[in-house]
This record gives structure tokens, C-alpha cells and sequence, in this order.
């Protein structure tokens, strides 16, 4: 479903287009309703409106900036009643009640544009039913954030394989701190971990034959996945009552060093800065191996751009959609002080933060297996907070998973009907 | 209201042969329009939707009594075990709501004398109630914190650890919510107590107190019949209260910890406009379910209202 972001370098070599808008007559009024709230994407949505409504003259760009929360559930009535132009929303089975309820506009035709071939990586994650729906703005990776100064005091390094993850967490509980924090009670931190190690024991094909209902959660391949959980949590692995806090009460345990390490989206970097850790004491490294017969497949949920079917302005919305995915743009965007994510286009050039550089470089090189859009994303939306519910309790109560495991399965025999 | 007409139409002499049994209607006519248009129907819509699969966007399909059949558990299916969990908090929030009661009723009497600045202590003591529940449910969640919160400190003292933390462990999850929601109830009932004191009739307390009475016996003989009508206030809006706690619980566990905290009213939003909910066919079945119980109450409650307005005329 999803092609490999290796050829995320050839196309750099082969597109060459420049992304001028083919549209210089835009006119009328453009309206964007955007979810991006949080201050620093706030003002780069902001910029983006503003200068493209410079570009214009005839064309006036009106912002609505909805608290992303809020938009997760205010979606469903913006798009049916007075829909404006252009929402962000979220790539994959995430666009699915909106793609059958017709509320999503089939611009297959602009992923035909010349400019949009370099954006080829990230095409099957907005193809549903064969047509696109949307385009992407930007990406992030996930991956293990650890203490680089816990690891050398304790002579550790970097693991690669499952066999190395356990000792080295053996050595760093010995050392008196747990491996890793994580707050559950939100419960998707506990998909993220479900998503690395199913797919590292299983495979990615397998991951989303599970996604899509097509494996029995009872399947001994899913048992497999906990059992390999089950042994970092066995050995004290994770924080203890991690189900009581948010991911962001779970930061001060690495802060303060009582955990090492920290399964997370690279969206908690800037909180890592702002506690107080240093470049020198925070490192990233690649969820280890587990398998070694299956390839790496990563975590990099996409954000994304639509065009309402009931938009007044499809030329000017169109035209917006070229624009946020052309390359400068989104070099701009998705800079250290923008975003700081990784941009879509693969002519844009990647921020030299050390973190988005080392992302970049695992989902080009290092992701043959594929790329997941995240537990939340790739399942429906039902099955994914059942499961998610489910991964939680395993977390705490590992020894009720016979239950669990029968109960999501209950759970997919009805939503996949 | 008609003397300042000069000419008598055909319409206004027909108003004054009427006007004892119509002018009634036309007062009630606002607020009938209203609560039919913003309550009845909707109840009704409610009931329709809950015959339907719909996810709030497309066509709504048919399916009958499924929704039922899946939340009950009737027929050959299991009893969805969310419902099940949220039924029986719900029980519990009802019984042990009811505590705001008494302890609304002891802090009243306690503050029922005349001491300087006896107003000042009324209004701390109500105070809670004032303040908005989410932010007495997010105070809570701090008490509550695993290893630094206040509670878990007091607890250690005593040895007992409590796995998780209260609200993470699901076997104190729901006590720990009830017991942050009594806080600002029992408020609310203390000062339905307060006025109602106001209205103890001296004279009798005097005459039980000739005949002998004090502690307890005057309490119970004497001052808690005049506090009847107080009591039954308390009484329904403490039942009330339980059966719509939904802030509490959002804002505290959010349902979890996997779930065991969730009671119908959270469960109904979960199921149609949380996140990934956006099944309505669903939701709506129950809240049928819901409105029965409630609706059980209600109805016992206007009887009895019905039972004492006779008695006294």
C-alpha cells in the first residue's frame, strides 16, 4: 500500500519541477478552516494564509484556526454544513467516514500534476478505494528518545537487537532506574508500543492484515507480539502506575533520570529542550530488531490537507494545495524553528536539526518494511479504542490477556462485518 | 388587559366567555412550545435513531432491535460489557451519592448558631459548589497523583499503597471519582439545609424542649419532619446529580483506567461524539436505556410531590 521512502532520494534526482501555480487568475474568496492551533504551527498556517493571499491579489484567504482537539469531533459538522474550502485532517483509514460519506473531495487529477511526483512516497497513504483525497503536509518519526549520559555512564550503546534491548535495560534496572516512561492514561502511547513490536516480531504486511480485520486478534502471531512485551514489562521495564498519567506527566521520569528512555513521536523533542535536556544528554536511536526475517517498517503518522466536496472555490483550493506542498514551502514549514518535522516533497530540503536529520535518514533508508500511520490511524476507529483500551490493561495486568485478546477479537468479528 | 380597547370585535367578546379556561393555555403556550421542541421531540428522535446504524453523516440503515440486543445481551448474544461495567457504576454512584444527605445535614446544623463571622464559614463551606466541577475534578486528580499526590503521602503513613494510585487502579477508580463529586454535593445539600432551618418553627422546638427533648430525639422527632421538604429537594437533586455525572469522570480518568470507570451518561458519549466514537445508532440505544431509569425516579418523585400537595391542601 504504501511505497517505500527510499524513493524519496530517486525522486529528488529525477523532478526538477518547479512549483509555480499553473493559476494566476484566482479570484473570489478562499476559506481554510485548519486544526494546526498549537502556537508554532498556528503561525506557520498563518504565514502560509497570509502569503498566499499576497500571491493572489484578486484572492482573499479567510482563516479559521480550530483547537486540534476539538477538530477531531468538529470535523463531521463543518464539512456537512457550510463547508469551507480547505481542513486539515489525518492520512490513511483515518479519512474513511468521510471518503464514504462523500464529504472529501476525489482530487485524484492534482496528484496527476507534474509537481506532485515528488510527492510519489507518500501517495498510498491518501489513496482509498484508488483515488486521493488530500495531500500531506507534513511527517515525523517515532522511535526510542533515550539518555545518552545514563547509556554511557552505564557503558551501554545503542541496541540493534532484541537480545541487546533486554540486556540493556537489565543493566539499567540494576542501575536503579527503570528503561522507559510512558504515560497510558490516554492510552494511544500504548498503541505506538503495540505497532513497534507487532511489526518487528510480525512484519508489516501482517501489522496491517491485522489493522484491516483480516488476522484473528486470538492468532498465535498476535500472542507472540505480547509475549515479547511481556518480557519488558516481566522486568520491570516501564514506570510503574502509568496509567494515571499523561504522555507529558510522563516526562519528567527521563528528565529527572529516573527512566532512560522514552517510546515517543519527535513532536517531544521540543518538550525534551524545554525541561532542560541538552543536545549532549538526549539521543535517538531505531526501535531494535526483533525478527530478523521481517524488515523495519516505522511509525510516521502523516498531516494532511482536503478540499471539501462542497467547496465554493475548488480552483483556488487546488491551487493552495500545489502551493502548501511545493518545495520551498515546504522547506519553510517544516523548518527547526517552523515545525520542525519532516516536509513531504522530496525536492524540499530537510531542517539540519539533529533529530529530524537522523529521522529523515531512518525513514529513506531504513524503512523497507513500510511506513505505519499509527495505531489510532491504520485501525478503524472503533477497533482502535477497544484495542488501545485492551493494550493498556495488558500493560498493567499482563496476566489477563487471554481476556483481552478474546474481547478484541469479539470487537473485530462485528466492526469488520 | 382589555379595558384599554374601545370597540368590542366578535373575537374579544368570544375571549371573555372564555377567557377563565383559555388565558391559562396561553401563558403555558411559551414554555409547551419550548419544552416540546427542545425536550419531547427530541426524546422521540432519540428513540428512532436508536432502531438505526448511523455514524452521524451518510444514510441511516434499519436494523431494529439490534442495538438492543447487543447492549442487553439479548437473545444469543453476551451482555456488552461495557454496559454492564457502567450499570453497576452507576449503582454505585447512586447509593453512595446519597451521602451528600447526611453530611450536608451535619455541617448545616454545625453551622446553624450565631458565632462572629458565622457567614464567612457558610460561604467557605459552600464554596466548593461554586467553583466549577472540572476544576474540583482536575484538584482531585493531583490529590490523588500516585507518589506525590497528598493522598497517597497520608496513605503511606498508615502502610497502605494503593497500586497505581487511586484513580489508576481500577478496584478505587470510581470510589475516588464519587468522593471528589460528594465534595461540592454535599455543599449543595448543606445549604438546602441552611434555609430550611430558617424555617424550623421555634415555638415547637420550645415545646419539646418543655417536654423534655434534646440531642438526638429533637433532632429526629422534632426538627427533621419540618425539614422534610429540604430532605426530598436534597433527595432528588443528589439522584439527579449521580445519574449525570459525566464531568467528573471525563476529567479525571476519562473513563479509564481500561475502562472501569465509566457510567452510562459517559459510555452514551463515548459510543456517538467522543473521538472514535460516531456510532449513533448505538449511543442512542443508551440513552433509551438511560431515560428509563431516570425516568423511573422521576416518575416516583412526582408522585410523591403529587401524594404531598394533596395532603396539604
Amino acid at each position: 500500500m504504501f511505497q517505500k521512502l527510499t524513493k524519496l532520494t530517486t525522486a529528488l534526482a529525477l523532478s526538477t519541477a518547479i512549483a509555480v501555480p499553473a493559476f494566476a487568475e484566482l479570484s473570489g474568496t478562499l476559506r481554510i478552516t485548519s486544526d494546526m492551533s498549537n502556537p508554532a504551527p498556528r503561525a506557520v498556517m498563518e504565514k502560509m494564509a497570509s502569503d498566499f493571499d499576497a500571491m493572489h491579489p484578486n484572492l482573499s484567504v479567510e482563516l479559521t484556526v480550530v483547537d486540534r482537539e476539538a477538530w477531531k469531533t468538529q470535523i463531521r459538522n463543518a464539512l456537512s454544513a457550510n463547508a469551507p474550502d480547505v481542513v486539515n485532517w489525518y492520512a490513511a483509514t483515518r479519512m474513511t467516514p468521510y471518503v464514504d460519506a462523500g464529504l472529501f473531495m476525489d482530487i485524484s487529477d492534482l496528484w496527476n500534476e507534474p509537481e506532485m511526483a515528488a510527492l510519489a512516497s507518500t501517495k498510498g497513504a491518501m489513496t482509498l478505494d484508488g483515488k486521493q483525497w488530500g495531500v500531506p503536509y507534513t511527517y515525523y518519526q517515532w522511535g526510542v528518545y533515550y539518555r545518552k549520559d545514563i547509556f554511557e555512564e552505564l557503558g551501554l550503546s545503542e541496541p540493534k537487537t532484541w537480545a541487546e534491548e533486554l540486556s540493556n535495560c537489565q543493566a539499567i534496572i540494576d542501575s536503579g532506574r527503570k528503561c522507559y516512561t510512558i504515560g497510558s492514561k490516554y492510552l494511544w502511547t500504548a498503541g505506538g508500543w503495540f505497532d513497534y513490536i507487532n511489526s518487528r516480531t510480525n512484519g508489516y504486511d501482517f501489522h496491517i492484515q491485522l489493522a484491516n480485520g483480516e488476522v484473528a486478534w486470538t492468532d498465535d502471531r498476535v500472542r507472540a507480539t505480547f509475549a515479547n512485551w511481556r518480557q519488558l514489562i516481566d522486568m520491570g521495564g516501564f514506570v510503574e502506575d502509568h496509567q494515571s498519567y499523561s504522555w507529558q506527566e510522563a516526562m519528567p521520569f527521563m528528565i529527572d533520570g529516573k527512566a532512560a528512555a522514552y517510546l515517543m513521536g519527535n513532536f517531544s523533542v521540543a518538550a525534551f529542550r524545554d525541561g532542560g535536556l541538552t543536545d549532549d544528554q538526549l539521543d535517538f536511536y531505531q526501535f531494535p530488531v526483533i525478527n530478523p526475517d521481517v524488515d523495519y517498517a516505522e511509525d510516521a503518522p502523516t498531516d494532511t490537507f482536503h478540499i471539501a466536496s462542497g467547496a465554493q472555490n475548488v480552483e483556488a483550493a487546488k491551487a493552495f494545495l500545489l502551493y502548501v506542498t511545493s518545495p520551498e514551502v515546504q522547506t519553510a514549514i517544516n523548518a527547526g524553528d517552523a515545525l520542525g518535522q519532516l516536509p513531504v516533497n522530496a525536492n524540499a530540503s530537510v531542517s539540519d536539526d539533529k533529530f529530524i536529520q537522523q529521522g529523515f535518514d531512518m525513514l529513506s533508508n531504513n524503512a523497507g518494511g513500510g511506513i505505519m500511520q499509527f495505531f489510532d490511524r491504520d485501525f478503524p476507529a472503533e477497533m482502535a479504542s477497544v484495542g488501545m483500551e485492551g493494550l493498556q490493561e495488558f500493560m498493567v495486568f499482563p496476566d489477563n490477556l487471554d481476556d483481552i485478546l478474546e474481547r478484541l477479537e469479539d470487537a473485530r468479528q462485528r466492526i469488520y462485518k | 388587559m382589555s379595558s384599554a380597547l374601545t370597540e368590542p370585535s366578535k373575537f374579544k367578546s368570544w375571549y371573555r366567555k372564555n377567557d377563565i379556561a383559555i388565558t391559562p393555555w396561553l401563558f403555558l403556550l411559551p414554555a409547551v412550545l419550548f419544552f416540546a421542541t427542545y425536550v419531547i421531540v427530541p426524546i422521540g428522535q432519540s428513540f428512532w435513531i436508536s432502531f438505526h446504524m448511523w455514524d452521524g453523516l451518510g444514510e441511516k440503515t434499519f436494523v431494529g432491535m439490534d442495538n438492543y440486543e447487543r447492549l442487553l445481551g439479548l437473545g444469543d448474544q453476551k451482555m456488552d460489557r461495557k454496559f454492564e461495567t457502567s450499570f453497576w457504576n452507576n449503582i454505585k454512584w447512586l447509593l453512595l451519592y446519597l451521602l451528600a444527605i447526611p453530611m450536608g445535614l451535619f455541617i448545616a446544623l454545625f453551622l446553624n448558631q450565631t458565632v462572629t463571622g458565622i457567614r464567612l464559614y457558610k460561604s467557605l463551606f459552600f464554596f466548593p459548589f461554586v467553583i466549577s466541577q472540572v476544576v474540583v475534578g482536575l484538584v482531585f486528580s493531583w490529590f490523588y497523583l500516585p507518589n506525590d499526590g497528598l493522598f497517597d503521602v497520608i496513605m503511606s503513613w498508615f502502610g497502605v499503597d494503593i497500586r497505581g494510585g487511586v484513580l489508576g487502579n481500577p478496584k478505587t477508580a470510581t470510589y475516588g471519582i464519587i468522593a471528589a463529586g460528594l465534595w461540592p454535593q454535599t455543599a449543595y445539600c448543606m445549604i438546602l439545609y441552611l434555609t430550611g432551618l430558617n424555617s424550623v418553627d421555634p415555638e415547637q422546638v420550645e415545646a419539646g424542649r418543655l417536654d423534655g427533648a434534646k440531642g438526638f430525639r429533637m433532632l429526629w422527632y422534632v426538627i427533621l419532619p419540618q425539614l422534610r421538604p429540604a430532605t426530598f429537594i436534597a433527595f432528588v437533586v443528589t439522584i439527579i446529580g449521580a445519574l449525570r455525572s459525566f464531568d467528573f469522570i471525563a476529567v479525571m480518568t476519562n473513563g479509564g483506567p481500561f475502562g472501569s470507570t465509566r457510567v452510562l451518561s459517559f459510555f452514551m458519549f463515548e459510543e456517538s461524539l467522543s473521538e472514535f466514537g460516531f456510532r449513533m445508532g448505538y449511543g442512542a440505544a443508551i440513552a433509551v436505556v438511560l431515560f428509563f431509569i431516570m425516568l423511573g425516579f422521576i416518575a416516583y418523585f412526582l408522585y410523591q410531590m403529587w401524594r404531598d400537595e394533596k395532603e396539604g391542601r
